[in-house]
């Protein structure tokens, strides 16, 4: 069969999974999309068009493999200006103006442009903007719609409105409040559920369901009219006929004012921004690990905003949560990006009118939540564990963003970063003399076959472009030394992303690894201000908790070893099916038998990205087989198996086990091999034993039960299990 | 091929504090390579002077060392010039100065200036010591230039006189030579088809080159080609760094306008950041 008939029936044979995964998408997408379009000032179906258009024309011509484009909440503070300023009609000019930039900057191959800014600059612009959203959508959360010049007034007036809101007399206004605090409280607890049947629709899915059968239910049931204020439901949800006829209007006449190219050189920017940096971290969870062309990306996005502000939508950018749902439910190529587009087109078709019933509060507590996860204090906590002066930087431009603008704000943080970096080296000759030297050698050593890189001087956000596109030549399966003996100066942004493509490299089996970092504070020849090195495991832990004493008590009882510290070596996980599309945080609490065979262990794993992002905590066993076994997962029987199923999995039968076939789940590539493996003993084991999930990577196995830390008692039973199962395989 | 030893090393002396190591290492190179010493000192001649040289001198007379020193006061770039001229002197050795509290050395502006005129060909030394050092590993340029080849003869003919063990020849290919751009997948195969292309073609080339030189300067010297993807005249220097190399041998530039030095490339960036000792065969 010839390589290209190959490719086009992979294609078809994974249709139906991208199918699901864009279904699932479009979930998120459509409360999203109306939530971002009227924090924005413009039309909620604005939103919708934007993600149509950007799903249809991207996943056709763009370079990236799993990201869904759509509507961003990084451009909610820009547009904002922009339609307040200009007015809805030039904004979408300015719309047009700035895809046509962006398809510029794909051609210039500025796909590097987001390097040139150091990240805690980012951060701070997207607290600000995070701030932003959370400010302006608060109020109307809990029903208290006010207008404000400043977006510092909208937070500072966040107290008063709480006040008001406990203080409401008109029911109206108190339904619609609480239908907010609901939303909202369903937004924040929805992660902490693990239920697979409830998981299977996304939280802001859940929102509008329950509040559109809310209605229904006074409709039909009570008879009685919505309780909720008028001026608190959305409006302006034309049906698609109108939307075909009434195309807006674009007026071009302020295109010779400044204030119209500030507004799209700020398009641009952040639209270009979020969009790499979205890339970036999509990339991580590709589970095929494949790389994006981001520049090809760039142009697609640009173009789907040209058209996208023509027909009168929000700009085309490539977002995070979305994509990172869209990975967790199986989508594996752009294809679930277009049919994420498809089914959106029919939820407008056919359920327009429905989307009347939502209330706005419930549409709102969303981006409020979507405001908060960007502004969190966890990423405060985050910045300042990595030093004082990244604090400084961040908050700078987080007051300056809002205070002044999107521009000025970003502006501001480079400036800052790099008054700092001149403070540090006590001079700005570092600097001056060597930035425009090339100052990165890669070679591919003979031995070994090794890449070294050498940088020289310093490394910072200035220059770390020239790093970047040296390791972005190396092809990740390979293994990577960087050595920094000869570099005076590194930043944190240069240490952030290199931290990145460590990840990268472990996931992709390949190996990276920084070096000449350790005598960055010690050596009194090398005046180094180093800042933090590679993250380092916790080594002080001050005392174990009760828990920790008892597996102590436990491992000591059964002769294993015991380590209650973090351990970030996880690379022996990465081969499982499971963490595929999982980022694993650390394992922690590790107890393992002297010769390692077999290790229990509780991890922390992440799933998906932003707020669709879910940190996991489990306990697990993992036993290293001496033998070549096939690969394959067990689990289960159940209701979210046949929805797989639906998807395109194949459960494998046992003959002559019919019990086993009708309890358990199985699944893997190479069935005739599993077949022979599920021998009597083997298919008798897991018959007459509890149940847990089970996978096998060819030559360990992994076994877990709940997606949750396991109690004592479990440990024991799981080691128990653990040990018959290595008895019984080998 | 033939092979150019040096037969007059002639170099500028001046009463700092490095006088007795320069002269030393000097002198050494002097009785390894077989040729004469030219002490050139810019300033007029006094028995004072002559008696301290000559008392520096001595061990080494003792060796065999043939010099001669010359006193003229003047302009000391264009006096150092002008005697180098004069005495034929085919390599002139220079010291290079240490930038304060770094381990970076850079080459002074009399002595940068000296390099950019000289018509033969210019050591720069960063560490010259009293004590002998053994100069184990040289590095030298295997660029695509027709200077390249009397280049690496020098280097093998320095390197079997002074008994180092290891030379690497560096290829520095330009970027620009690897047409496609890496953008994904497809492209980052593509272009490591393409570099591997190109470093086949290049061992090829300093193969064909090394077979010229006669085997006797070639057999006991282990040698190592090493192809570099990046700026040339710069990334030679970071490789030599990076290795500990003990000499680079590089090709004279070509020529010199006020643009290369505002913008510098090959030969100027190694004079601001000196990678180890430095040999420019002209």
């Amino acid at each position: 069969m010839s390589p290209k008939k190959n490719i086009l029936i992979d294609f078809l044979k994974s249709m139906p999974k991208n199918i699901f995964s864009g279904f699932v998408v479009s979930l998120i997408a459509l409360p999203l999309g109306l939530g971002l379009a009227m924090a924005s000032d413009a039309p909620p179906i604005a939103g919708i068009i934007a993600a149509i258009v950007g799903g249809l024309l991207v996943s056709i011509l763009g370079g990236s493999h799993v990201t869904i484009s759509g509507p961003g909440n990084g451009l909610v503070g820009v547009l904002l200006v922009a339609i307040s300023t200009l007015g809805l009609e030039s904004a979408y000019a300015a719309i047009i103006f700035s895809g046509i930039l962006m398809i510029l900057l794909g051609f210039l191959r500025l796909g590097k442009l987001a390097d040139f800014f150091p990240s805690s600059a980012i951060q701070g612009m997207l607290a600000a903007i995070g701030l932003i959203i959370l400010g302006k959508q608060f109020h109307i959360m809990l029903a208290h719609k006010i207008d404000r010049a400043d977006t510092i007034d909208y937070l500072l007036e966040i107290p008063y409105t709480i006040n008001d809101a406990i203080h409401y007399t008109n029911p109206g206004l108190i339904y619609a409040a609480i239908i907010g605090v609901l939303s909202l409280c369903i937004m924040l607890f929805y992660p902490k559920i693990r239920n697979k049947y409830l998981q299977l629709i996304p939280a802001p899915m859940w929102i509008v369901i329950l509040s559109i059968g809310f209605s229904y239910y006074f409709e039909l049931v009570a008879h009685e009219a919505n309780p909720i204020d008028k001026n608190y439901m959305i409006s302006g949800i034309p049906n698609i006929s109108t939307i075909i006829s009434e195309i807006p209007i674009i007026d071009f006449s302020k295109i010779g004012t400044t204030a119209f190219w500030a507004s799209v050189v700020a398009l641009t920017l952040i639209a270009s921004i979020e969009s790499l940096l979205s890339i970036k971290a999509v990339d991580k969870l590709d589970p095929q690990k494949r790389r994006s062309n981001v520049n090809r990306d760039l142009k697609a996005l640009g173009l789907a905003s040209v058209g996208s502000g023509f027909l009168g939508g929000l700009n085309v950018v490539t977002v995070i949560a979305r994509s990172s749902v869209n990975v967790n439910n199986g989508g594996s190529n752009r294809s679930s990006n277009f049919f994420h587009a498809l089914f959106l087109v029919i939820f407008i078709v056919l359920f327009s009118t429905e989307l009347k019933r939502i209330p706005l509060p419930a549409l709102m507590a969303i981006l409020v939540f979507t405001g908060y996860k960007l502004a969190s204090p966890k990423t405060i906590k985050n910045i300042f564990s990595i030093g004082k002066e990244q604090l400084i930087i961040f908050f700078v431009t987080l007051f300056v963003t809002l205070k002044v603008g999107l521009i000025t704000g970003i502006t501001s943080g480079v400036v800052v970063t790099f008054i700092i970096h001149i403070i540090m080296n006590k001079g700005v000759s570092l600097f001056a003399r060597n930035v425009l030297k090339p100052n990165v050698l890669m070679f591919k050593e003979d031995e070994g076959g090794n890449y070294y890189v050498s940088v020289k001087h310093f490394c910072s956000f200035l220059n770390f472009y020239r790093l970047k596109e040296k390791l972005d030549a190396i092809p990740e399966d390979q293994d990577v030394v960087v050595d920094f003996s000869l570099c005076q100066f590194v930043d944190h942004t240069v240490m952030e992303n290199l931290n990145d493509y460590q990840e990268l490299f472990t996931k992709r089996d390949g190996h990276f690894e920084v070096i000449g970092l350790d005598m960055h504070d010690t050596d009194s020849k090398h005046p180094f201000a180093m800042r933090r090195l590679l993250p380092v495991p916790n080594l002080i832990k001050n005392s174990l908790t009760k828990r920790q004493s008892a597996i102590e008590g436990f491992a000591k009882d059964y002769g294993l070893n015991y380590n209650a510290d973090k351990q970030r070596e996880t690379h022996f996980l990465d081969y499982f099916l499971f963490f595929r599309t999982k980022k694993i945080n650390h394992i922690y609490n590790k107890q393992s038998e002297k010769n390692l065979a077999i290790k229990l262990f509780d991890i922390e794993f992440s799933e998906g990205e932003f707020i669709a992002k879910e940190v996991v905590r489990s306990t697990m066993l993992h036993i290293q087989l001496d033998k070549n076994i096939p690969e394959f997962t067990l689990d289960r029987e159940g209701f979210l198996e046949k929805v797989y199923a639906f998807a395109g999995f194949k459960d494998i039968p046992i003959q002559d086990h019919s019990d086993f076939s009708k309890r358990f789940y199985l699944l893997g590539e190479d069935v005739e091999a599993i077949k022979t493996f599920f021998k009597d003993d083997i298919t008798h084991f897991f018959e007459s034993n509890p149940y847990y999930h089970i996978e096998s990577n060819g030559n360990a196995i992994l076994v877990f039960g709940k997606e949750r830390l396991a109690s004592i008692k479990e440990i024991k039973a799981l080691f128990d299990f653990g040990k018959r199962l290595k008895d019984v395989i080998s | 091929m033939s092979l150019k030893p040096f037969k007059k090393i002639g170099i500028g002396v001046t009463f700092s504090p490095n006088l007795k190591a320069n002269i030393h290492e000097a002198s050494r190179l002097a009785l390894r390579l077989r040729s004469n010493l030219v002490l050139i000192h810019v300033g007029e001649q006094s028995t004072d002077k002559d008696a301290k040289f000559n008392a520096i001198l001595e061990p080494f007379v003792k060796k065999g060392l043939v010099f001669e020193i010359i006193f003229k006061p003047g302009n000391p770039v264009d006096v150092i010039l002008s005697i180098t001229n004069e005495k034929n002197i085919d390599l002139l050795i220079l010291g290079a100065l240490q930038r304060e509290n770094f381990l970076k050395y850079y080459v002074g502006s009399i002595a940068r200036k000296i390099t950019r005129k000289a018509q033969c060909s210019v050591l720069l030394l960063i560490n010259p010591s009293v004590e002998h050092i053994a100069c184990q590993h040289i590095v030298v340029n295997g660029l695509k230039d027709p200077k390249t080849t009397q280049t690496i003869n020098t280097a093998f003919y320095v390197a079997h006189q002074l008994n180092s063990e290891r030379i690497t020849i560096v290829e520095e290919i330009n970027q620009d030579e690897i047409a496609i751009k890496v953008d994904d997948d497809k492209s980052l195969r593509k272009t490591n088809i393409l570099k591997e292309r190109i470093r086949q073609r290049e061992a090829s080339r300093i193969n064909e080159i090394i077979k010229t030189i006669d085997s006797e300067y070639t057999k006991n010297i282990s040698i190592k080609s090493q192809p570099i993807f990046g700026k040339q005249g710069y990334s030679i220097g970071h490789y030599a760094q990076i290795m500990r190399a003990d000499l680079l041998v590089m090709n004279a530039p070509s020529k010199m306008t006020f643009w290369d030095r505002l913008f510098p490339h090959d030969i100027e960036h190694i004079l601001t950041e000196l990678p180890t000792d430095v040999l420019i065969i002209q």
